[in-house]
C-alpha cells in the first residue's frame, strides 16, 4: 500500500506547490488547515522549507542549493541580507546569538525560524541574483554537490561545475524527475583529489579516462547507491559505466528515471536506491539502465583517479579540504576559510561578504566540510585579506582540531536528532585545543558529530566518529554519544568502527585527549597516521584506548534537550514554549 | 471520529490528526522479555516506523537500544497513549510496561 506521503505527492507535487504556498503566506500560517498540517509541510520540503521540530510551530527551516556550492558575487551577501531580516528567533543561542546562516555538508545554506508569511518575499529576493529554494528537500533531485573549486583547481581534470549545472539546469523543475520515491542526493567530482564525496552519494560522477575509438576521452565512471543514514552505511557501487560529459546527463537522466520507476513506494524506509542496488546488484541495474533508459550504448567503465583521493581520506597525500591559501591554474589563489561547525553570524557574514568582494571576486563557495572558499584573489591581495579582522575567527590557518570539526543541527530544530550538537561540539573544539597536545605530525583530525543515524555530519567517515545516544547516569537519562574511529574516504573509503558505546557526552572530550595521547604512545613511529593506526587494530584494542573520563570540561546540555521548545531558552520547558505564533510572533493557542 | 495516524520525517515522530504527539530520542522503560533480558530494560527509541490502534490504545512500531545491555532491535506495537474522547493522552515513557500476550507485544501495567 502506497504511504501516506505518496498519495500526498499523487494528489500535489513539485512546481504546482507554490501558488499554494503563495497563498499560506497571504493568509497567513492560521490558514494552513489544521487536519492538513502533514500534508502541507511534506509538501513544503520540495520548495526547501522545512516545519521546525515540536515546540517550534509555525517556524520554518528555509534550505538553499547552490550546484557545487558555488555562490556567484552578490549570492553571499544576498544570503546574509535574507537571514538578517528573516531569520531571528524568539530567543538567542548562547554562542551563535540571533541571526545567522548554516553552511551544511552538502554545499547548501540553511536558515532557522523563517515564516511561512515571509517566504514569497524571500524568494523575490532570492531569485533576483539567481539563487532559489527549489528542491532542497523533499523526494527528487537534491543539490548537486560536487568540486567547490571546480574551474580553478590545479588538481581538475575534466570540469565539474559544468555538469553539476547542467544537471542543475536539466532536472530541477522537470516535470519528469520532480516525484522521486524518495531523496535524490547527486555527487560530480571532477579533481583527482575527490573532493566531491561521490561514495556517500545515491548517483556519483567520478573523473575517468576512457579510449574511444582509438582516441582517449575524458568524462566520468558512474557509482550508485551510495548513503549513510539509518544504521545502513553503503558506499556507492561501480555500474562499470563510463560516459563523456555530454552523455553523463542522459545517463544521469536515465537511472533517475529507472530509480523513479522502481524505487520502494511502499516503504519509505526501503525507498532509497542502495536498498534497490542492494537487491538487484551492479549487473541488473547497468542492464536495466541500458535496455529501457537510454538509447544508446553505454561504455563500460573507464580508468579512475581513486588512488590519489586524498579529500577526508585520514593517511593520504595531498589535501583534506580546501582549507588555506592554494593558487588557481590562472595564477590567482583560492582562500578556504574555517567555519567551525558551519554557522556564520549575520554580522561576521557582511565581513566575510566585505573581505570577498574587496580581495577577491566576491564569489564564495561553500564545501562539504561546512566551510566557505575565497576564489580569484589576486597574489598581491593576500596579505590584506588575511589582515582582514574577520579572518581571525574564520581562519584560513585554524588549530587542526578545529579545522576538522563538523556538526549536525542536533535538537536545536531537528526532530529526529537525539542531542545537542553545534554549540556542544564548539565547546568540544575550544576544550579540545587548550587541554590536548597534538601528536607529531597530524595535521588534519576530523571530529564529525551527528545527531542521529540519519547522519547529516556524515559520522562514519571521519578519524573521531560521534553519534548522538542516551546513557543511564546517577540513575538519570543524560546525553550520550557513541564514538567510532577510522572512517575516512579515499580510495578504499572505510565506515568507522563504532567502538565505544553510549559515552556520557561530558565524558567525550576526555576520551579523545586519553585517545589522542595512547595513539602518541603506541604508533610506531611519527609517520604511521592515525587512520592507519586504527587500521592495525582490531574493535576490542580500539576500545581500550578510547578511556572515557569526566574532566573540567563542562557540558550544559547533559538533560533531555528534546524535551525543551528550545535548549538555550531561560525558560526551556515546553509549555513556555511561544509557538506556534502569529507572523509578528503573538503566541497562538495550541494543542500540538 | 477517524483517526489519522502515521509516521512522519524519517520515522522522528508519531503525528496523531496531523499534531506531532510522540517524539523519538525519549528513553522508555520496559520489563524484562519485551525488549530483552534487562530488568527493567531502559530503551532509547531512535525511529519509528509503523503506528496503528488497538481498541483505543495507540501503539508504534520502533527501533532502539537498550541502555545497559546495548540490544538494538525493533520492538513492535508498544503502547504510546490513548484516544480518550477523541483526544490523544501520551503515555509517559517512564511508566513500566510488559508483556502479558506475545501476540500483542507489550501491554501498559502502570
Ligand atoms: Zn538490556
Amino acid at each position: 500500500m502506497p504511504s501516506d506521503v505518496e498519495e500526498w505527492k499523487e494528489e500535489l507535487y513539485g512546481t504546482d506547490i507554490r501558488a499554494e504556498m503563495e497563498r499560506f503566506a497571504e493568509e497567513g500560517w492560521e490558514a494552513i488547515p489544521d487536519d492538513e498540517h502533514d500534508a502541507w509541510f511534506e509538501r513544503f520540503k520540495w520548495y526547501g522549507l522545512y516545519h521546525q521540530r515540536a515546540g517550534q510551530e509555525s517556524y520554518f527551516m528555509m534550505r538553499i542549493g547552490p550546484p557545487g556550492g558555488v555562490l556567484e558575487p552578490g549570492q553571499f551577501r544576498r544570503i546574509v541580507e535574507i537571514a538578517d531580516e528573516y531569520s531571528r528567533g524568539p530567543t538567542d543561542n548562547p554562542v551563535f546569538g540571533n541571526g545567522w546562516l548554516d553552511v551544511t555538508t552538502r554545499q547548501a545554506i540553511q536558515l532557522h525560524w523563517i515564516r511561512i508569511e515571509d517566504v514569497p518575499d524571500i524568494w523575490d529576493e532570492l531569485e533576483e541574483v539567481g539563487l532559489s529554494t527549489v528542491q532542497a528537500c523533499g523526494d527528487s533531485w537534491r543539490n548537486i554537490v560536487g568540486c567547490p573549486v571546480a574551474g580553478k583547481d590545479k588538481h581538475e581534470h575534466v570540469d565539474a561545475d559544468w555538469l553539476a549545472t547542467e544537471l542543475h539546469d536539466t532536472y530541477k523543475e522537470n516535470e519528469a524527475h520532480s516525484n522521486l520515491p524518495r531523496k535524490w542526493k547527486v555527487s560530480v567530482t571532477g579533481c583527482d583529489e575527490g573532493c566531491g564525496q561521490g561514495d556517500i552519494n545515491d548517483l556519483a560522477f567520478e573523473p575517468a579516462e576512457k579510449e574511444v575509438d582509438g582516441e582517449t576521452v575524458t568524462g566520468y565512471n558512474v557509482r550508485v547507491g551510495g548513503g549513510l543514514s539509518r544504521n545502513e552505511p553503503r558506499f556507492a557501487r561501480d555500474i562499470d559505466v563510463f560516459a563523456t560529459p555530454e552523455r553523463a546527463v542522459d545517463v544521469a537522466g536515465g537511472i533517475s528515471a529507472l530509480f523513479r520507476d522502481n524505487g520502494d513506494r511502499d516503504n519509505r524506509y526501503n525507498a532509497r536506491i542502495k536498498f534497490l542496488v542492494d537487491e538487484w546488484g551492479p549487473e541488473k541495474l547497468r542492464e536495466t539502465l541500458q535496455e529501457e533508459y537510454v538509447d544508446f550504448e553505454l561504455h563500460t567503465a573507464g580508468e579512475d583517479l581513486r588512488d590519489s583521493y586524498s579529500y577526508n581520506a585520514g593517511e593520504a597525500d595531498g589535501k583534506h579540504d580546501h582549507v588555506g591559501v592554494h593558487e588557481q591554474v590562472d595564477g590567482d589563489y583560492y582562500v578556504g576559510l574555517n567555519v567551525l561547525v558551519g554557522r556564520i553570524g549575520v554580522d561576521e557574514g557582511y565581513e566575510l561578504a566585505d573581505a570577498a568582494e574587496e580581495h577577491g571576486s566576491g564569489e564564495v563557495r561553500l564545501t562539504q566540510r561546512q566551510n566557505i572558499i575565497f576564489t580569484d584573489v589576486p597574489e598581491e591581495n593576500l596579505e590584506d585579506l588575511r589582515s582582514e579582522p574577520v579572518l581571525e575567527h574564520y581562519s584560513p590557518d585554524p588549530h587542526p582540531l578545529q579545522r576538522g570539526s563538523i556538526a549536525c543541527t542536533g535538537t536545536e530544530f531537528c526532530s529526529l536528532s537525539i542531542v545537542e550538537t553545534k554549540n556542544r561540539q564548539v565547546r568540544y573544539a575550544r576544550w579540545l585545543v587548550d587541554n590536548v597536545e597534538l601528536p607529531e605530525g597530524v595535521e588534519d583530525f576530523h571530529i564529525h558529530l551527528s545527531g542521529c543515524t540519519a547522519s547529516c555530519a556524515q559520522p562514519q567517515i571521519a578519524d573521531v566518529s560521534l553519534r548522538g545516544m542516551k546513557t543511564r547516569k546517577d540513575g538519570e537519562p543524560v546525553e550520550a554519544l557513541d564514538i567510532g574511529l577510522g572512517g575516512g574516504l579515499g580510495e578504499d573509503p572505510q565506515f568507522a568502527s563504532w567502538v565505544g558505546e553510549r559515552v556520557p557526552a561530558d565524558e567525550v572530550p576526555g576520551a579523545i585527549a586519553n585517545l589522542l595521547e595512547n595513539f602518541a604512545a603506541a604508533r610506531n613511529d611519527e609517520s604511521q597516521s592515525f587512520r592507519e593506526f586504527v587500521a592495525d587494530r582490531d574493535d576490542d584494542e580500539l576500545a581500550e584506548l578510547i578511556e572515557p573520563e569526566e574532566t573540567d570540561y563542562e557540558d550544559p546540555f547533559m538533560h533531555n534537550t528534546k524535551r525543551t521548545w528550545y535548549p538555550y531558552a531561560e525558560d526551556d520547558d515546553m509549555d513556555a514554549s511561544p509557538a506556534p505564533a502569529k507572523a509578528d510572533g503573538t503566541p497562538l493557542p495550541s494543542d500540538d | 471520529m477517524a483517526i489519522a495516524l502515521r509516521t512522519l520525517d524519517d520515522g522522528a515522530w508519531i503525528s496523531v490528526n496531523d499534531s506531532r504527539q510522540v517524539s523519538v530520542s525519549d528513553v522508555w522503560t520496559l520489563s524484562r522479555g519485551v525488549f530483552c533480558e534487562c530488568e527493567p530494560a531502559y530503551v532509547l527509541l531512535e525511529g519509528f516506523f509503523g503506528t496503528g490502534v488497538d481498541g483505543s490504545v495507540v501503539v508504534a512500531d520502533a527501533v532502539g537500544q537498550c541502555l545497559e545491555c546495548g540490544t538494538r532491535d525493533s520492538i513492535d506495537r508498544l503502547p504510546v497513549g490513548r484516544i480518550v474522547d477523541g483526544e490523544f493522552k501520551p503515555y509517559g515513557p517512564e511508566g513500566i510496561q510488559s508483556t502479558v500476550d506475545p501476540g500483542a507485544g507489550a501491554v501498559r501495567q502502570t
